[in-house]
């Protein structure tokens, strides 16, 4: 059933099991010990840092479907998106695979797309077993969106860092486990004329309050509902704004709220600024930390909304404002 | 959903007022100091060859300086110790020509991977291109200028 | 103490350049790119004046090593092309003077480049 712009699950789809690899300065970061592995480097021998991508990719879903005791022919369809051109990472790493591969993109809120696209196809009935997944690494983003990286340019206050990882969910049909994606609300493209490049967390906020405010009126909720809502990569100064814009549409988030960018680094020492983003980011923390705790039953009912920036590599050059989506995903442990 | 008008400017002007703040001394004592340190040691080399080759004449003095700062930053970018400095220094490491060199080092030395020819040559001048063009161009209006005044 | 004068004016003045860099770095939304262009042009102004010799005798490295001094070399290139062969030099002269400074950018850029590899940041 869909109301306005959430689809409420008829029977909630399973997140059957998670599967993460961590860069090295994710891996020193305050959830190192929630990563399924971590990387003691970020080039892995391989030619490019591209490839090094590709490589982390196909490790993520290899490892799950082994622990899962799985082969290729048991998933339906992988679901993913990377931050490179053309998704091309995603694409060689497709081709390791003999699985139907549907391609994604909505910047780093590709993994919330990914939730709810695989969960509908899940509950819809076509398919049983589907994987959900998303890459990003910080010298592939950072030569591609933005300097060359041996380029000694200084830092601003409001940047963030581009998380280097991998990580899938596996969905499935049946009842592996209780951790189940409950209601799903699609965003869209909202955009408040940020036009700084640098101000990602700005030109997000209003994205992500736009999608929870629906999801709220859709679902008659209120914030507390929630034991935990935490958004993509809005970073420090972007979650303060989400905040305030939220409580202008009259909904509060308290100390349930957080944010992915602000979690898997340590702000102190790892000096990241405003903290992690990338289509990974959201994606590492919610597979490792907050999927280990819904599993234990910390938490029991979380609001997840990955956040992406919709430019381009010529689109600030060219004048353009930066538009922003975020999906919002109901995963409650039944 | 596009935001315009007074709506767009309430919120621009909010996001502006609840930006973390540069921290202005730091960064203007950190680049005022490296940028110094940077022109000692230009001074310095200078010196040197002054000392060991009295024979040379300043344009050749300042143009070996030159070459061997610029190998130097050549040297430091390859072994990804520049970039370090310049988030520690900002302009300090940017304004000296060292900025320059590094410009045309670091996006070579990344484009390795899309082969020598179309890599590396292709994108040397993605940063430093802008210089050399307007460099260049407004020393023809210069001179243009100069034998224009000289002909009238 | 004439030696420690000097490397004090040097680093003083060189600093001061490099700090006028940094305010347009916290101030504007001025990139790496832009900001090379904007001190290059400053020198090659202050040489088209004359005003750029006086404080190169002060401050010597401090002028020079700055990309300012870049840009005063090519306006001097240009303007002594112009004395030298007219118009031949008005259009020849700047690029002249800058040649060293761009052939070795160049060569050196072109070394490094096959020999090193990119780091983990």
């Amino acid at each position: 059933m869909m109301k306005n712009r959430t689809i409420f699950f008829q029977k909630p789809v399973c997140i059957a099991e998670t599967a993460t690899i961590a860069g090295p300065k994710e891996g020193e970061g305050p959830l190192r010990n929630y990563f399924h592995n971590i990387l003691s480097n970020d080039i892995l021998g391989q030619k490019s840092f591209e490839r090094a991508e590709i490589k982390m990719h196909i490790y993520v879903i290899k490892n799950l479907l082994n622990r899962m005791r799985l082969t290729e022919d048991d998933i339906d369809c992988v679901f993913c998106g990377d931050l490179l051109d053309e998704i091309i990472g995603c694409n060689y790493t497709m081709r390791e695979f003999d699985i139907p591969f549907m391609g994604l993109y909505n910047a780093c809120a590709t993994f919330g797309e990914a939730l709810i696209i695989g969960s509908t196809m899940i509950n819809a009935g076509y398919m049983k077993k589907v994987i959900c997944s998303t890459t990003s690494h910080f010298s592939t983003a950072e030569r591609q969106y933005r300097y060359p990286l041996e380029l000694g340019s200084q830092r601003t206050p409001l940047s963030q860092w581009t998380v280097t990882g991998a990580g899938c969910s596996l969905l499935t049909a049946d009842d592996t486990s209780r951790i189940k994606i409950v209601a799903g609300t699609l965003g869209r493209v909202v955009d408040y004329g940020v036009a700084d490049a640098n101000d990602m967390g700005a030109a997000m906020a209003p994205a992500a309050m736009d999608t929870i405010v629906a999801h709220f009126k859709d679902t008659g909720r209120n914030p507390d509902y929630y034991d935990l809502i935490v958004t993509g990569d809005l970073g420090h100064s972007g979650s303060r704004i989400l905040q305030k814009l939220v409580k202008d549409k009259g909904y509060d988030l308290g100390d349930n709220y957080t944010d992915c960018g602000i979690l898997i680094y340590n702000r102190e020492g790892q000096d990241v600024m405003q903290g992690g983003s990338g289509a990974c980011c959201c994606n590492l923390v919610f597979n490792s930390y907050i999927y280990s705790q819904l599993k234990r039953g910390k938490l029991k009912k979380v609001l997840f909304i990955p956040t992406g920036a919709l430019v381009s590599k010529v689109s600030s050059l060219q004048g353009e404002t930066i538009p922003a989506i975020a999906h919002a995903v109901d995963i409650e442990v039944l | 959903m596009k935001l315009e008008g007074n709506e767009k400017k309430e919120y621009l002007d909010f996001v502006r007022k609840n930006s973390p703040r540069t921290k202005h001394l730091n960064t203007l004592i950190k680049a005022f100091v490296l940028g110094g340190i940077i022109c000692c040691i230009g001074q310095g080399i200078s010196d040197l060859i002054r000392h060991f080759f009295p024979v040379y004449d300043e344009k050749t003095v300042s143009g070996y300086t030159l070459t061997i700062i610029i190998i130097i930053t050549g040297i430091l970018t390859g072994f990804g110790i520049y970039d370090k400095i310049g988030n520690w220094g900002g302009a300090g490491s940017i304004v000296p020509i060292t900025g320059f060199a590094n410009s045309i080092v670091s996006p070579a030395i990344e484009r390795k991977t899309e082969g020598v020819v179309l890599g590396v040559c292709d994108n040397m001048f993605t940063i430093a291109g802008p210089v050399i063009v307007i460099g260049i161009s407004a020393s023809i209006v210069v001179g243009l200028i100069y034998w224009l005044i000289g002909v009238l | 103490m004439e030696i420690f004068l000097t490397y004090l004016k040097v680093f003083v003045i060189g600093g001061f350049v490099c700090l006028l860099g940094q305010l347009l770095i916290n101030f504007t939304k001025l990139t790496s790119a832009r900001i090379l262009v904007v001190f290059l042009l400053l020198g090659l102004v202050l040489e088209s004046v004359g005003l750029f010799e006086p404080i190169k005798q002060f401050a010597k490295a401090g002028a020079t090593i700055p990309i300012t001094g870049f840009g005063a070399n090519l306006a001097r290139g240009a303007i002594e092309g112009v004395k030298e062969k007219g118009l031949f030099g008005a259009l020849t002269g700047g690029i002249q003077a800058g040649a060293m400074g761009i052939s070795i950018a160049i060569f050196v850029g072109f070394v490094i480049a096959l020999v090193s590899r990119p780091h983990t940041k």
